[in-house]
């Protein structure tokens, strides 16, 4: 069955969502979010803090062991890995996966480590794609707050596919936050180069995106926006479901 | 309550949904006096079964798990690779398990067409097999979180509680005697699990 995965980010303690990966808007308290995410018997649920890399800060452990404590869902979290160590006291604290993403693009060794270690079923690797400026394709951006150039695209999937990941998130740059429509060519050309499963984040403004998500061959969706706004005004409201089921 | 740890499961995640239903339980390793005690046992897992099964038996931990359950007959719940532990052999790795159940752990067949990705990783529902009094009164269609790229081939058809499919049909859940053993995840489960959990604890009374 196709999951349907909230997309929470965090800045510090704060519940935030960006646009385009800027313009962090405030949304609320994490915990507060988690339990009504958890009474909405939700999928599944992706963490991400996403300054801890850019800052140098390494996964804020009590925030999330909170965070985790009362969900009966699988968590993913993902900001500011760097090391087995780090991985180590994510998975004692109750979170299931974990993601990789500028850790990864550095040194790509360290999901053959973690997967070797804890199974390529909790190792997944996240990538943030954008849009080449000329002709067609895509590009694998790190660290994106600089935009930098890291890699091609379908040779990036399978580097990270064979080192052990267990299913890969692309996060859809130029789609992030504007809640107006899904990237169906990037989600077809991930699912049919891999064999592991692919989540696709990015873009999703109403139930019949996430229907094109799976139909296109994304294993899951990340929903953001679309599942903490309501209406023009983008009133702060956090809301669930998965049209697939 | 003991939930057995042996360095490689989610033993968090159990604990706090223990917690959350109110079960008293400690989490031990090697202490066998805790484990031969206890009511019920817990046996967690995630990641590589060859590499468990070498720290189970390095430690201990293994012998004294096989004396708990086949000769002490203490109802036990192994979940995800705790279950698997509890098989005969695995083809992760090509080694034996505790052998606390004729069964065998199979890697998924390769989808030529790429269709069903492994791991199966997700909700899926599972059908009840068979009758038997920990399943009685269980919430209706349940459906359960699993994340696994191998699974349990039942010797015994008749130990098979639940199965499930993912290209291959599989044992979701097998029902040996004291012994029990799932291939989801019920401590992240929602409802579904928390109901499991339920069952069994009642059952170990």
């Amino acid at each position: 069955m196709h999951r349907v995965i909230p997309v929470l980010s965090l800045i510090e303690e704060d519940l935030v969502k960006t646009t385009k990966f800027k313009s962090p808007n405030y949304i609320g308290d994490p915990i507060n979010a988690l339990k009504i995410f958890n009474a909405k018997e939700v999928d599944e649920l992706l963490l991400q803090d996403i300054r801890a890399t850019k800052t140098g800060r390494s996964p804020k452990i009590e925030l999330i062991r909170d965070i985790v404590s009362e969900a009966f869902m699988p968590i993913a979290y993902g900001g500011g890995i760097s090391n087995i160590g780090e991985i180590d006291q994510l998975f004692k604290n109750g979170v299931e996966k974990i993601t990789l993403n500028s850790a990864a693009i550095t040194d790509p060794n360290i999901v053959k480590l973690a997967s070797d270690n804890y199974g390529s079923q909790s190792i997944v690797v996240s990538l943030d794609i954008k849009k080449n400026f000329f002709g067609h394709g895509y590009r694998v951006v790190s660290n994106s707050w600089i935009n930098k150039f890291a890699s091609g695209l379908l040779d990036t999937l399978s580097k990270f596919e064979d080192l052990g990941a267990g299913e890969i998130i692309v996060n859809s740059i130029e789609n992030d936050g504007c809640m107006s429509g899904i990237d169906v060519e990037l989600i077809k050309l991930c699912s049919d180069k891999l064999s592991i499963p692919l989540v696709y984040v990015g873009g999703v403004g109403c139930k019949g995106d996430i229907v094109k998500s799976m139909e296109a061959g994304a294993s899951a969706t990340g929903v953001g926006s679309f599942f903490v706004y309501k209406g023009a005004r983008k009133a702060v409201l956090i809301s669930y479901c998965n049209p697939t089921q | 309550m003991v939930i057995i740890d042996y360095g490689m499961g989610n033993v968090g995640s159990i604990s706090n949904m223990l917690k959350h239903i109110n079960v008293r339980h400690s989490i031990e390793s090697t202490d066998s006096s805790k484990i031969f005690s206890a009511k019920g046992l817990i046996l967690p897992g995630v990641g590589n079964f060859s590499r468990a099964m070498s720290i189970l038996e390095s430690s201990g931990v293994g012998e004294i798990i096989r004396e708990a359950v086949l000769v002490k007959k203490i109802p036990i719940l192994g979940i995800c690779l705790g279950m698997q532990l509890m098989c005969k052999h695995s083809e992760e790795g090509n080694v034996a398990g505790l052998g606390l159940i004729d069964a065998d752990v199979v890697k998924f067949s390769k989808d030529s067409s790429n269709q069903l990705k492994v791991p199966h990783m997700g909700w899926s529902y599972v059908d009840i097999v068979k009758d038997a009094p920990l399943t009685s009164g269980l919430l209706e269609n349940p459906r359960f979180y699993f994340v696994h790229s191998y699974f349990v081939k039942c010797n015994d058809k008749s130990d098979i509680l639940m199965s499930c499919s993912h290209g291959d049909v599989f044992t979701a859940c097998f029902l040996k005697e004291n012994i029990m053993g799932c291939q989801f995840h019920p401590e992240k489960s929602h409802r579904f699990g928390i109901d499991l959990f339920q069952h069994f604890i009642a059952w170990c009374k």
